[in-house]
């Protein structure tokens, strides 16, 4: 496997003595090249969809290629119900998003900062969530909802309190990295310059764990936007994103769905790649 | 892993308490409520009301009319996880240390497809594995599939749908503990006439085991519960323990065997997962 003829530290080349320069090469990028493969592979679908967001089908319940149009991405609420889904998964993500970006950085923030009783049952407290299966989160809160006799009002807000929950770890482990990779030397600095602590913490060290934070608020966004096991249980008669093509899978998918994939896919890379060129921005004004 | 003095004093509760009254309220009570629900009498429903008589009872009744479906969560799931695991490893050990300058983009690139709903992704799955569509007709051709063979409605569509749609859960922490491995520790075993083989497996593999670990985890028990795949690529008779709890719960209104078989599948992870990670020798898993 060690056949790269560089690395990230040294320029060491491994020569081989047999075998033709094609051979050669091939060995040097076997995994390189297996690599690339496997990402191609994890773009196949998303080719897919792309293509069928240009779909004319000419009927609803045969899927497949039928002809180019933009009828689709020039009439996307045409797809009955499609649109009232889109806005409540947005709606929901959002203040879920805001619910557990609040909540886990807190909590980041006590468990990198503060001293405290208990904090190792705090770390499984963190860590459950995660490990446990939506199946059993969606269905002991259905449990809990029902047993509290708020089984009838099952809706936006249970959806709503669900999503923060199964959120609220990812924050908290994103932000705490972030956190715990901080350098100390920079708080002590703003210290030592007469810094009071609130002038320490909003001029160094939040902007410093601000990235942190944003990465956490745009997982807990795509988490709360994509689910469909837990909040296809506490949903009620509320109809998420997922919610909407889950039904639609059955009795024939409109080809607006294809649509909303593609913006999803072209705004997470926008997000990434303008997050990259500030990073590197940022990076080059350093030097 | 910092070397902050940690604060002690009132600041450190009043940080924690907002979320861990969340996550108790929302995620501890309701598995104590889940615990409960499983242990009432059958014979309610939830518009009469149940009562609780610790029906022990509800448990053995599930496990002999659903073991199958359970049997084949762990199985399909344990599958997905070791595809998962092959071509993850391969993608996060070429982004580490072959792609040089297209470090970053490559981990974009693995990240991207999934911003695209699962649903929507799993659907265009569906449309590739197709009895007419593309993959078919090209295994039909080259004879490695039969003239009436199919992929979809098959467990090897599920099976793939797993392991694609978990992959980055394996790439990432595969990645990130790859990435830390000083490559002088590879060409030192070189050096010492270790072959590439023996210098994987002697030096790169257990260096990354934490990665594998947590990658593992993240892939297997979220692959074990889903049901989204088995149901839109698989066949109606191989169902996923997900859906069948699904339907019990929402169709079925059987609250007490929903109950009992959520608790079950959580214990049978729980202990799989303490297994593993003892044998394993990984115990910082966060």
């Amino acid at each position: 496997m060690s056949t790269s003829t560089s690395t990230a530290t040294g320029n060491r080349t491994v020569t081989y003595k047999q075998g033709s320069a094609a051979g050669r090469w091939l060995r040097g990028h076997l995994v390189l090249i297996l690599g690339l493969i496997v990402l191609v592979y994890t773009f196949v679908p998303i080719f897919v969809v792309v293509l069928m967001s240009f779909n004319a089908p000419t009927s609803r319940l045969i899927y497949r290629f039928d002809g180019f149009t933009l009828h689709n991405w020039l009439n996307p609420c045409e797809a009955e119900g499609m649109c009232s889904a889109l806005g409540t998964s947005i709606e929901i993500g959002l203040l879920a998003t805001l619910g557990s970006t609040v909540l886990g950085t807190l909590i980041a923030f006590a468990l990198v900062r503060h001293d405290f009783v208990g904090r190792s049952s705090m770390n499984l407290l963190i860590f459950l969530p995660m490990a446990s299966p939506e199946i059993v989160m969606g269905s002991s809160l259905l449990a809990l909802f029902v047993a509290a006799g708020r089984g009838g009002q099952l809706g936006f807000w249970t959806i709503l309190i669900a999503h923060i929950m199964f959120c609220i770890s990812f924050v908290v482990v994103t932000v705490r990295a972030r956190l715990a990779g901080l350098d100390d030397n920079l708080e002590q600095a703003a210290m030592d310059l007469y810094a009071t602590p609130q002038q320490t913490f909003w001029r160094v060290t939040f902007p410093l764990v601000f990235p942190g934070i944003l990465g956490a608020a745009l997982l807990s966004f795509s988490l709360s936007f994509d689910d469909f096991i837990v909040t296809n249980l506490n949903a009620g008669n509320t109809t998420t994103f997922p919610m909407f093509v889950w039904g639609v899978a059955q009795r024939g998918v409109p080809m607006q769905v294809n649509v909303v994939g593609t913006v999803m896919f072209l705004i997470s890379v926008l997000i990434v790649v303008g997050g990259e060129v500030n990073s590197r921005r940022r990076q080059r004004a350093l030097t | 892993m910092s070397e902050t003095v940690r604060k002690r004093g009132r600041t450190g509760y009043l940080l924690l308490i907002p979320g861990v009254l969340w996550l108790g309220l929302f995620f501890v009570i309701p598995l104590y409520s889940l615990v409960a629900t499983s242990l009432f009498d059958p014979s309610g429903s939830d518009t009469v009301g149940y009562t609780m008589t610790y029906h022990w009872a509800n448990y053995s009744h599930v496990i002999s009319d659903y073991w199958q479906p359970l049997v084949r969560s762990l199985a399909y799931g344990a599958l997905a996880t070791l595809f998962c695991l092959i071509l993850g490893y391969v993608l996060a050990y070429a982004i580490a240390f072959k792609a040089g300058r297209w470090k970053n983009l490559m981990l974009v690139l693995v990240i991207a497809p999934f911003f695209t709903s699962f649903l929507v992704r799993t659907l265009s799955w569906k449309l590739l594995l197709a009895d007419d569509g593309i993959i078919v007709n090209t295994l039909q051709f080259v004879h490695i599939l039969g003239a009436d063979g199919r992929l979809l409605a098959t467990p090897f569509a599920v099976i793939a749908g797993l392991t694609y749609n978990f992959l980055p859960f394996m790439v990432l922490p595969l990645y990130a503990s790859i990435d830390k491995i000083d490559p002088r520790l590879i060409e030192a075993s070189s050096d010492l006439y270790a072959n590439p083989f023996v210098g994987f497996f002697k030096v790169t593999w257990p260096l990354s085991l934490p990665g594998v670990v947590s990658g593992t985890l993240l892939t297997f028990i979220p692959a074990v519960g889903d049901y989204i795949n088995a149901e839109l690529l698989g066949s109606p008779n191989q169902r996923m323990i997900g859906s069948v709890i699904q339907s019990l719960f929402t169709n079925a209104n059987n609250y007490p065997a929903a109950g009992a078989l959520s608790v079950i599948l959580m214990l049978l992870i729980v202990v799989m997962v303490l297994f593993y990670v003892r044998r394993a020798g990984t115990e910082d898993l966060l």
